[in-house]
């Protein structure tokens, strides 16, 4: 240890609790352990914390019954949890990486997500599958946007928060549904030690000590304007935010930012209501162009919305190409913030 | 691809069990069997939607494994569940009004053949996809493990199976975690069109099992005796914490993978020695010569699972068809 004394960022406000992503929703399993003895947490090397160390420190607290560290079989270790579920426990597997997951597609997509639907609700499948999604400089195999492959299935779940306090209430709600969860969070807003953290004014943030839920389906206005709507989640949704405050800052132009913190159940409620205000729609995902859930909100706001509208509405998603290593390869399939600032601009000049 | 032929053991006396348990082993594979080619008539007739995979030869298997197993034990099943889920205990009327997409199916309709169940008598709604149901079993057994419920889950499958990545997962899963779960392989050799000889060079699926470091174990599939022996043995170890076991059943399908196949792709020599084999005359022949088993009784086992049949076609045919709404239920608790 050359370097014992560092000393950690003062709050901004001494009142103010801020966390990362990832001890935010370690404390939330925490709570959801110590609340109900049915809950358990199982995945790769989590007796070490996990990739994202998610479990770091549990296992000294809630021993090898509880937090388990399983082979390398990621369909077996699935299928393990929809039975375990089905007899009334409340498993949460934590990946390495989301992208693992393809390894137990049948399990999720035919199994978890079918089993009550084909027995005519004979079953539950209360299954939390914590996901890490999206790339950060990995190439093609680790930086898949996984949200967007499950878009498609019936019968389970996406919850995609970009914010400690989002991640922690939907969590605790995750944990307490009765269906399948997948839990996707963005492998750069973790703020696990040793990865780099996207900067924005919401990485980090403020966590209340006494206990909340939030309810899954709900999309959350997350900055308040009157020029544009832009409707965002995960990374894209920090790109956005940076931004849309320098737009106010620079040009006072007042960018509305919807969070689509789950993908499904899809609330485009929010955003009709959001674009009847602004007259303008932008969404900006990390999932492939094609087929993105960010066209669904599309179509949803030309069916219910397009009389409101001043203008087409625009997508940026990432193009219909594996996930290249160069950084600089990388950087030029995700959309960036200049993107977003440009089309911003361009939207704003028609 | 290597001919495999019936290998009977030498029969157990039937003196030595209890006659309750004789009657009602011989009372469900009869049924089994009628129910299948009671199904049969009802497809050739076009009365039934979808497709069927039918089980006739195979009735030894599931009838052994849960009179091997206590009530309140669990099971998967495999595309071709009728006999298993009649063994444990679903009734031909909710089987059959599910086969006709009917309201009064075990799963209102919405499963059809490939997916019966009835999870209220622990047979979880049957899992279509090959190899897909052994982690899920090995879930349930796991879920009983934590919860000390003292259950045993009974995983059902095909030869088919030990060649999926799912299966390999289970069984390592079950095996290092001592899941009170049994293995259990209805060999029937065919895999659709393809001979287990062509895709697997061990003689015995059970060989497999010491990969795992679990016990294997093969048995003759067409008498349940020798199903019911082998199962109560590993349901006794799986519950004592022991963990795991994986039965080999070697057994038949008299007819094709499903109800439009030939199965002319089999060579006659290898159908003509099993379909002598056939476990329910062989089982009644047995029966007959107690003197607790007179003719008369056993017409009248037979004459009672007619009349159930009949009743349940009734009953399925009356049964309404579940109301559109009804495609759009279900999707979440």
């Amino acid at each position: 240890m050359h370097n014992s004394t560092t000393t950690s960022p003062v709050p901004a406000k001494p009142e103010a609790r801020n966390l990362t992503i990832v001890q935010a929703l370690r404390e939330a399993l925490r709570e959801e352990m110590n609340r109900d003895g049915s809950v358990f947490v199982m995945g790769e090397d989590i007796r070490v914390g996990g990739s994202f160390l998610f479990t770091l420190g549990l296992l000294d607290e809630y021993g090898p019954e509880r937090v388990i560290n399983t082979p390398i079989s990621e369909s077996g270790f699935v299928g393990l949890g929809i039975g375990a579920a089905i007899t009334g426990m409340r498993p949460i597997i934590d990946f390495q990486y989301g992208d693992f997951v393809f390894c137990a597609m049948d399990q999720i997509a035919q199994q978890a997500s079918k089993l009550r639907y084909m027995s005519a609700g004979q079953v539950k499948v209360p299954l939390v599958l914590q996901m890490p999604t999206g790339a950060s400089g990995r190439s093609g195999q680790h930086t898949n946007s996984m949200e967007g492959y499950f878009f498609h299935v019936p019968g389970i779940k996406i919850v995609t928060p970009a914010t400690p306090y989002d991640a922690k209430g939907l969590f605790k709600a995750a944990v307490r549904d009765d269906n399948t969860v997948l839990f996707c969070v963005h492998k750069h807003l973790y703020g696990s030690k040793g990865r780099n953290l996207v900067s924005s004014s919401i990485s980090t943030g403020h966590v209340p000590e006494e206990e909340y839920l939030i309810p899954l389906g709900l999309a959350d206005v997350k900055r308040v304007g009157r020029d544009i709507t832009v409707v965002s989640n995960l990374l894209m949704l920090h790109r956005v935010m940076n931004v849309a405050e320098k737009l106010a800052r620079e040009q006072a132009i007042e960018v509305e930012i919807v969070d689509m913190r789950c993908i499904v159940p899809l609330d485009t409620e929010t955003v009709v209501k959001s674009v009847q205000k602004t007259s303008r729609l932008l969404v900006v995902e990390e999932t492939h162009h094609r087929g993105g859930w960010g066209a669904s909100v599309a179509a949803a706001v030309a069916e219910q919305a397009i009389g409101f509208l001043d203008g087409p509405i625009r997508r940026l998603a990432t193009p219909d190409v594996p996930i290249p290593f160069s950084p600089v390869l990388e950087d030029a399939v995700i959309p960036s913030e200049e993107e977003i600032r440009n089309t911003i601009l361009e939207m704003l000049k028609s | 691809m290597k001919i495999r032929k019936p290998n009977p053991p030498q029969a157990r006396d039937l003196a030595n069990y209890p006659e309750d348990m004789l009657l009602r082993m011989y009372e469900r594979m009869y049924l089994i069997r009628e129910f299948e080619l009671t199904v049969n008539t009802l497809f050739l007739k076009g009365k039934m939607p979808g497709t069927i995979h039918l089980c006739h030869g195979q009735e030894a298997t599931a009838v052994g494994v849960c009179h091997g197993l206590r009530p309140d034990d669990y099971i998967t099943m495999t595309h071709r569940p009728h006999g298993q889920a009649i063994a444990k205990g679903v009734t031909p009327k909710a089987m059959l009004a599910e086969l006709f997409g009917k309201e009064g199916g075990c799963c209102k309709g919405k499963g059809g053949s490939m997916h019966v169940g009835d999870i209220t008598i622990g047979a979880l709604p049957a899992i279509a996809i090959v190899g897909a149901s052994s982690p899920i079993a090995a879930g349930v057994a796991f879920g009983f493990q934590r919860q000390k419920t003292g259950q045993v889950i009974c995983n059902f499958f095909g030869e088919g199976t030990v060649n999926k990545g799912d299966w390999h997962e289970a069984m390592n899963l079950a095996a290092i975690w001592k899941l009170p779960i049994i293995f259990f392989c209805e060999n029937n050799f065919w895999g659709v069109t393809t001979h287990v000889s062509d895709v697997m060079l061990n003689e015995f699926v059970a060989e497999r099992a010491g990969a795992y470091g679990m016990p294997g174990i093969t048995v003759y599939g067409n008498d349940p005796l020798e199903v019911y022996h082998a199962v109560q043995d590993a349901a006794k170890r799986a519950r004592e914490g022991g963990g795991p076991t994986l039965i080999e059943a070697l057994t038949y399908r008299r007819g094709g993978h499903k109800r439009d196949d030939p199965a002319n792709y089999r060579p006659r020599e290898e159908v003509d020695a099993w379909l002598e084999q056939d476990p329910i005359p062989l089982f009644r022949a047995r029966l007959a010569k107690l003197p607790s088993f007179p003719e008369t009784k056993l017409a009248a086992i037979e004459a009672g699972v007619q009349a159930t049949l009949v009743e349940a076609i009734d009953f399925a045919q009356a049964s309404p068809l579940p109301p559109k709404s009804m495609a759009l239920e279900h999707v979440y608790a």
